[in-house]
């Protein structure tokens, strides 16, 4: 099956043609989808500024990844479901929108990143875990993460710009 | 919508600097981004708040010291959000002004700086008394901070659907 007809397929969905023929659904999963983006970032951001050392000197990094990781997880899972579900509606053309792919591909480099800083970069955490200062590597890990997630809202807002339906 | 309110936005959106807001094509989405990510620095300050309150969050340090930390975060975010959302305000006064969603979204805003600076005031008087107890309205008062600014990224997003006309 050709990505295309895959599109289609998708497309012609249960929830994809509600989703397009009801006018309150796609804001209302959209309005969703902002407020779990809204806290991935800010999630991810107060543990990359401390990966930094700009912020939240005071906690073990352990600590606060151990904190907040839970709720990025959580609103990763609603935003990969509602994106998911928004894209369905208008699959095409979401597809073949230059942002949306950027988007993507940002967030596989977002997930390496982390892949990478996890197995490799932090392996020695236990050493550096209550120093306010951390190494040259956790700092690179963590000013990475903050400018992939930067990029990847401001996508997903040319997303909305760039697409032939009205939503802004 | 009373007259005055058309008035201002029909002479706000024909101002020269209104018109460039709307002529330069990356400057809505640009102000969007900003914004987008200042309310997830505010909404995720105010979700460490609750999860402080809760002892979640960086339990093994002085609740009035975390507390601080976070609100300073929104109280920073907070004029980026007024200034960027001005501006969008600017490019479509009539969009945004007139819409129900967005007078929805600036009454949660006032309900939750009011909030925020009782709860800031009470965690001040905590610090100075040093007895280092717990502050148990500050659950309720967070939580209820975390579910104001869920309305307002909510009440924000509907402004696009549900317009003024």
């Amino acid at each position: 099956m050709s990505l295309d007809s895959l599109y289609q397929w998708l497309e012609a969905t249960g929830p994809a043609t509600a989703i397009r023929e009801n006018a309150l659904l796609f804001p209302t999963i959209e309005s969703f989808h902002v407020l779990a983006i809204t806290l991935v970032f800010g999630t991810i951001a107060t543990i990359d500024l401390r990966l930094l050392c700009l912020a939240s000197r005071a906690s073990r990094v352990s600590r606060l990844t151990a904190s907040l990781l839970p709720w990025t997880w959580g609103a990763f899972a609603v935003a990969a479901v509602t994106g998911t579900l928004l894209f369905s509606s208008n699959a095409n053309a979401y597809a073949h929108n230059i942002y949306f792919q950027a988007k993507l591909l940002l967030m596989v480099g977002a997930a390496c990143n982390m892949v990478v800083f996890h197995w490799v970069g932090s392996r020695d955490l236990a050493t550096w875990d209550a120093l306010p200062s951390t190494p040259a590597r956790a700092r690179v890990a963590g000013a990475f993460s903050l400018l992939i997630w930067i990029a990847v809202v401001a996508c997903g807002r040319w997303i909305g710009f760039t697409m032939l339906r009205l939503s802004f | 919508m009373p007259h005055w309110l058309i008035d201002f936005c029909s002479w706000l959106q024909q101002s020269p600097f209104s018109q460039t807001l709307q002529n330069v094509e990356w400057i809505v989405p640009a102000v969007q981004t900003v914004h987008i990510l200042c309310i997830g620095a505010v909404i995720s300050a105010a979700l460490a708040l609750a999860l402080r309150q809760f002892g979640l969050l960086a339990a093994e340090q002085p609740l009035t010291r975390v507390a601080a930390q976070f609100l300073r975060v929104i109280w920073l975010a907070l004029p980026i959000l007024l200034v960027t959302g001005a501006l969008l305000i600017t490019a479509e006064p009539r969009r945004s002004l007139a819409s129900p969603a967005f007078q929805l979204k600036m009454a949660l805003l006032v309900c939750v700086a009011s909030l925020l600076l009782l709860y800031q005031g009470r965690i001040g008087r905590l610090a100075r008394s040093s007895s280092g107890a717990a502050y148990r309205p500050g659950k309720v008062i967070t939580v209820v901070a975390l579910l104001l600014w869920v309305g307002i990224i909510f009440a924000g997003r509907w402004i696009a659907y549900a317009s003024g006309k």
